[in-house]
């Protein structure tokens, strides 16, 4: 079993034309990596009519949508993260509602905005009340805006954990860029954050350094854009650990942050 | 067979790197099976004068950049035209670490895409190396040069992405395998990175065996 937490599909109405191709060589190099299931989000037009990180209602739907669709036709191997605006907060709510309903498994929360505002609190709520974990967009020590998104650190997001206990976080991609060794002294105390394996950073040290933060406990393997290096991670994380450390990492972890029957084992 | 044209041994200075002992790079190579390795001193990037590196020297590189050289100036024509002159290839990186994450006082530059057309321009007869390239540089070079050029520069595949975009697989097929070869920026990076890249592929034994070793054995012949 192999549970990638953190992918991602395109559809129709993104701005690549290539976006079954991308949808199709996803599917396929995870056959031949051997992931399971793959927990995708959808941001909203991708950019096409709304930006990628400020996603509008209308293309937060059509997106999301679009996921539900993929998770019923591949019902074995495709979960949903739930996605949301938390400026539009009746819709963000009403949105969760529907697609949790409709059987997502998660929340993804962007860049729409600052991982520690209150707006975010409904939301956390929500996935409180759902038993749901939220996957939250991280750029490993902010240290200046950045343009196209309001970026959050791993500071920010202990805040909105520090605040609501009960809800599980992922720390997004610790190999996606920034300064992962500042994350991990961040979030080394905060039990409800998980670090997310997945990014194109595959440097040497990190994998060691993400252990003595957080302990097997709270790793979760996962691809993002680039499968080769969640693959490389992985291959990697073979030659550094038990088996039943790999064990936890690879999908069993997941399996107690995600609601009960999330996957096929459960 | 398996030849890693691109790493280092020796300490890093802005981040703790593990296995970056002769010793460690060997336990990695026999890790991920690779057979030989053209190795750098890592450290001797940062020094004053890089060629007091050179009694750890396994290779011949220069990271114009990082000795705060403008990339296409005098110093480095000169290099080249011995390089040519001499038949050595010159191995050039565009990066050691993703931009987004180094040290405060690290602050070279890349080595930009328009340095190695105009460096392969500058003579002839030179031959280049060119690791920790992206998709997008590898095109602008290879196809803002005449065949004649590109047919003087290898790329790495280090950096360039696999599936889903598919990037690597893509520039197999617009610029051709016999421009590739098999690099890793370990210990900086893990190398089982370039290996899985290869083996998310669907390339024939020939194609993977270019990739690996021959197109380097046809090119320092």
């Amino acid at each position: 079993m192999l549970i990638d937490v953190h992918a991602h599909f395109l559809h129709d109405r993104s701005p690549r034309s290539d976006w079954p191709a991308r949808n199709a060589s996803r599917l396929r190099a995870g056959d031949r990596v051997g992931i399971t299931v793959h927990v995708a989000s959808i941001l909203g037009s991708w950019g096409a009519t709304s930006p990628i990180y400020f996603p509008s209602p209308p293309d937060i739907e059509y997106g999301n949508d679009f996921l539900l669709q993929l998770q019923r036709t591949n019902p074995a191997r495709i979960r949903g993260y739930a996605v949301v605006n938390p400026n539009f907060t009746t819709h963000a709510l009403a949105e969760l509602a529907r697609c949790l309903d409709a059987g997502m498994i998660g929340i993804k929360l962007a860049a729409s905005r600052r991982a520690n505002d209150p707006l975010l609190d409904p939301i956390c709520r929500a996935a409180r009340e759902r038993g749901v974990p939220v996957l939250q967009h991280i750029w490993q020590h902010r240290r200046r805006e950045y343009p196209g998104q309001e970026a959050s650190d791993a500071a920010e997001l202990g805040a909105l954990a520090a605040r609501h206990p009960g809800v599980n976080f992922l720390l997004a991609h610790i190999g996606g860029g920034g300064d992962w060794i500042h994350s991990l002294a961040v979030v080394r105390d905060l039990p409800n954050v998980f670090v997310d394996l997945s990014g194109s950073g595959v440097d040497g040290g990190m994998l060691e350094e993400c252990v003595e933060a957080v302990g097997v406990e709270r790793l979760l393997w996962g691809c993002d854009l680039t499968i080769d290096t969640g693959w490389a991670k992985l291959r990697y994380l073979e030659h550094m650990l038990t088996g039943d450390e790999l064990e936890l990492v690879k999908w069993r972890n997941a399996s107690r942050i995600f609601p009960p029957t999330a996957f096929p084992t459960d | 067979m398996r030849i890693d044209v691109n790493s280092f041994v020796g300490a890093y200075p802005f981040r703790k790197v593990p296995g970056t002992s002769p010793d460690g790079l060997l336990r990695s190579m026999d890790r991920v099976g690779i057979d030989q390795a053209w190795v750098a001193h890592l450290p001797s990037v940062f020094w004053r004068d890089p060629a007091d590196g050179n009694p750890w020297l396994y290779e011949v590189r220069c990271d114009p950049m990082y000795y705060g050289l403008d990339p296409v100036g005098s110093e480095m024509r000169a290099l080249v035209k011995v390089c040519g002159k001499e038949q050595v290839p010159l191995m050039l990186a565009v990066r050691l670490e993703d931009s987004r994450q180094r040290h405060p006082n690290d602050r070279a530059g890349e080595l930009p895409p328009w340095a190695v057309r105009t460096l392969v321009r500058s003579d002839s007869r030179v031959r280049l190396l060119i690791t920790h390239a992206d998709r997008p540089f590898i095109e602008e070079v290879h196809f803002g040069s005449t065949p004649e050029e590109s047919a003087r520069i290898w790329w790495d595949i280090s950096w360039v992405w696999g599936p889903p975009e598919d990037h690597l697989e893509t520039l197999l097929g617009t610029i051709g395998v016999e421009r590739f070869v098999f690099g890793t920026g370990q210990p900086l990076r893990l190398p089982e990175t370039s290996v899985a890249k290869l083996d998310l592929l669907d390339l024939s034994k020939e194609q993977r065996a270019a990739i690996e070793s021959e197109n380097l054995k046809t090119w320092i012949q």
